[in-house]
């Protein structure tokens, strides 16, 4: 009997627990990324009744739709981006959160990422990077390393990786980090300063999939990604010591940017506010 | 010109929100709104692309917002997916496609009529549409406050389809006062009022109001709560979104009939071919042809009364339009007499003489 079930406090407060268990894989990363974000949101006290998250298509993008509380707007496949920015600009004092996978995000909503970040709206993004298309099977995506067999790349991957959050960084966003499940309690950490900072954040999150991706590299269980996270991982502070050749193959992890740049949708509102005191007058 | 008087019907119907992609000829449209929107406490986002645009005007609605966005061919193009979301979603907006020449780039800046059954199946999936089609600058204004009243009326996207010779057409027009302006509120229900069942038009929930208001393009059940694999509320969903716009299709027609007794020979147009058909059957009536004229205001719902109608008073249909013939190709569904395309590509509107010659020629 589900209304038998009993739910840590927090969960009461931001879950819809009518809809758990979730439907994610055995050790899928979008479990401790849930968790993670709910810690985060509890932490920071937020109010669950100004929080709009909006998803686009693939696994990450259930993490809040629809097991959080909140508004929620489940787009079409890699527009998350572009229907928070309606949503930011008409309803600024609401934290639009958008949680979705490298497909989404960096993938097809690629220039939405980009252009996002150059105008700075104040809308916080949690890119869940799985390397892969895993709800369709898996399959290459822009985040698969390099010469890795997937359902679509039977003789390995001729592409190189994105590195979404340099990406970001260079477009303009006020903060960018990367983490990893392994890295849980900075993970959590970086959300919280995602979701404080005024202007465009984005934590990238390496999450595993064992399920879809894990197969085709023969790494079937949560942990051995776990494990490969803490081994490939390097603090920002520390590969900015190091060559190119030196990061192949490595994750870098930590804040990599930080700014205080005007933010979007404050300066159409000061374009308003002069509108309103030149007819007041 | 059109393309302004579809942004002031805008801002005259409340519209606060509009994001848009520069294109020809369409751009006039962003740019009016541009300057007007934030003097009246309104938004102006220009985006990457025509996909991001048609998102983001859907999200401001549910953030509140009255929303528009306005494109021409290509850009039409790349919004199809996320008409079919606003339309799933129920969500209350319109979108200008001001036609060009196409296919593809074709000729850029010379109007045409080529995106019309685009407008009524563009989106994939079983659904319905409303687009209206204006034939004048004035006509423009009216009908893009219809559309916005309509899409609340409904809860759903309404496209404004005009072609680029109505977009650039300079005429004088007259603004209404305000208070000679009717406007359709948006419907709206108590918390626990599901937004997406329940009624054929739903209350509509929106963002910031504490309801935790879920909304999705899967199938979903009466509380937005997706559910993907149950036949019935898939075949219940889509058969009210569906039937919410066709049980209402008298409401929404739209047309302007002038018939005379005696016609054999009956004019069915609408957008800009109507000024040069309208020209024509005038001219051959003077010169002693009993003709009918039907202009299709509301394109999609298609107004098949009107249409058995007139073919039930004539011999004969002729359907100028320029494209090759995707409105006649609809008009034959209704009658079993001969209907015959004036098809004029290439971005030169209809001469008057051409149809009137065809008029006599079968009259």
């Amino acid at each position: 009997m589900k209304e038998d079930k009993i739910f840590h406090p927090r969960a009461n407060k931001y879950l819809r627990t009518e809809m758990l268990p979730t439907a994610f894989c055995p050790g899928c990363g979008c479990g401790t990324v849930l968790n993670g974000f709910l810690q985060a949101l509890d932490e920071l006290k937020l109010d669950p009744k100004e929080l709009v998250f909006v998803t686009g298509i693939g696994c990450s993008s259930w993490i809040p739709s629809p097991y959080f509380k909140g508004d929620t707007l489940h787009t079409t496949h890699g527009r998350p981006i572009a229907f928070a920015t309606g949503v930011k600009v008409m309803k600024p004092d609401m934290k639009v959160i958008v949680i979705a996978g490298d497909g989404d995000i960096a993938g097809i909503g690629g220039n939405h990422l980009i252009h996002a970040a150059r105008r700075n709206i104040d809308i916080s993004v949690f890119m869940v990077n799985n390397w892969n298309y895993g709800m369709t099977g898996g399959q290459v995506s822009p985040t698969t390393p390099f010469g890795v067999r997937t359902g679509t790349t039977p003789y390995g991957s001729a592409e190189h990786q994105l590195e979404a959050a340099e990406v970001v960084a260079a477009a303009g966003a006020n903060y960018v980090a990367r983490w990893t499940t392994y890295h849980v309690f900075p993970m959590v950490k970086a959300m919280q300063e995602a979701l404080r900072v005024k202007g465009f954040s984005f934590v990238e999150i390496i999450a595993q999939c064992p399920v879809s991706y894990g197969k085709m590299v023969k790494m079937r269980r949560g942990s051995d990604f776990l494990k490969l996270y803490k081994e490939k991982s390097v603090k920002v502070e520390k590969a900015r010591q190091m060559s190119d050749e030196e990061l192949e193959g490595k994750i870098v992890v930590g804040k990599l940017k930080e700014r205080k740049r005007t933010e979007f949708v404050s300066t159409l509102r000061q374009i308003n506010e002069r509108f309103r005191q030149e007819l007041a007058n | 010109m059109g393309d302004e008087a579809a942004a002031y019907g805008a801002l005259y119907a409340g519209c606060n929100f509009f994001a848009g992609y520069p294109i020809t000829p369409a751009s006039e449209i962003a740019e009016v709104m541009a300057r007007e929107l934030p003097r009246s406490d309104g938004y102006y986002v220009q985006m990457e692309d025509e996909i991001s645009s048609i998102s983001a005007i859907i999200g401001a609605v549910w953030a509140g917002g009255k929303a528009m966005t306005a494109t021409s061919g290509p850009g039409f193009s790349l919004m199809q997916e996320n008409i079919g979301y606003a339309i799933m979603t129920e969500t209350p907006c319109v979108l200008v496609n001001v036609q060009r020449s196409g296919p593809s780039t074709g000729q850029a800046t010379k109007p045409a009529q080529g995106d019309v059954l685009q407008a009524r199946w563009g989106t994939h999936g079983d659904h319905e549409i409303i687009a209206l089609s204006p034939s004048s600058v004035q006509e423009t204004f009216s009908l893009t406050i219809e559309a916005f009243n309509l899409s609340e009326k409904y809860r759903t996207l309404v496209i404004l389809l005009m072609d680029g010779e109505i977009g650039h057409l300079r005429e004088n027009i007259t603004f209404p006062p305000l208070e000679e302006i009717t406007l359709q509120e948006r419907k709206t229900g108590p918390a626990d009022a599901p937004s997406f069942g329940g009624a054929a038009v739903p209350p509509m929930s929106t963002f910031g109001q504490g309801r935790f208001v879920h909304v999705t393009g899967s199938t979903h059940k009466e509380n937005g709560m997706r559910d993907v694999s149950t036949q019935s509320v898939h075949q219940e969903l889509v058969t009210r979104l569906c039937g919410k716009i066709r049980d209402a299709r008298g409401e929404i027609w739209r047309i302007e009939e002038d018939y005379m007794p005696g016609a054999k020979v009956g004019v069915l147009t609408y957008g800009a071919t109507a000024r040069p058909a309208k020209g024509a059957v005038l001219e051959a009536r003077r010169q002693g042809t009993a003709v009918d004229f039907l202009r299709l205001i509301s394109i999609w719902p298609f107004p098949e009364e009107a249409v058995r109608k007139l073919a039930d008073r004539v011999d004969v249909i002729l359907v100028p339009e320029m494209n090759l013939g995707q409105i006649s190709r609809e008009v034959e569904r209704f009658t079993s007499k001969p209907v015959l395309p004036i098809s004029r590509i290439g971005g030169v509107i209809h001469r008057v003489e051409e149809i009137k010659d065809e008029i006599i020629a079968n009259g």
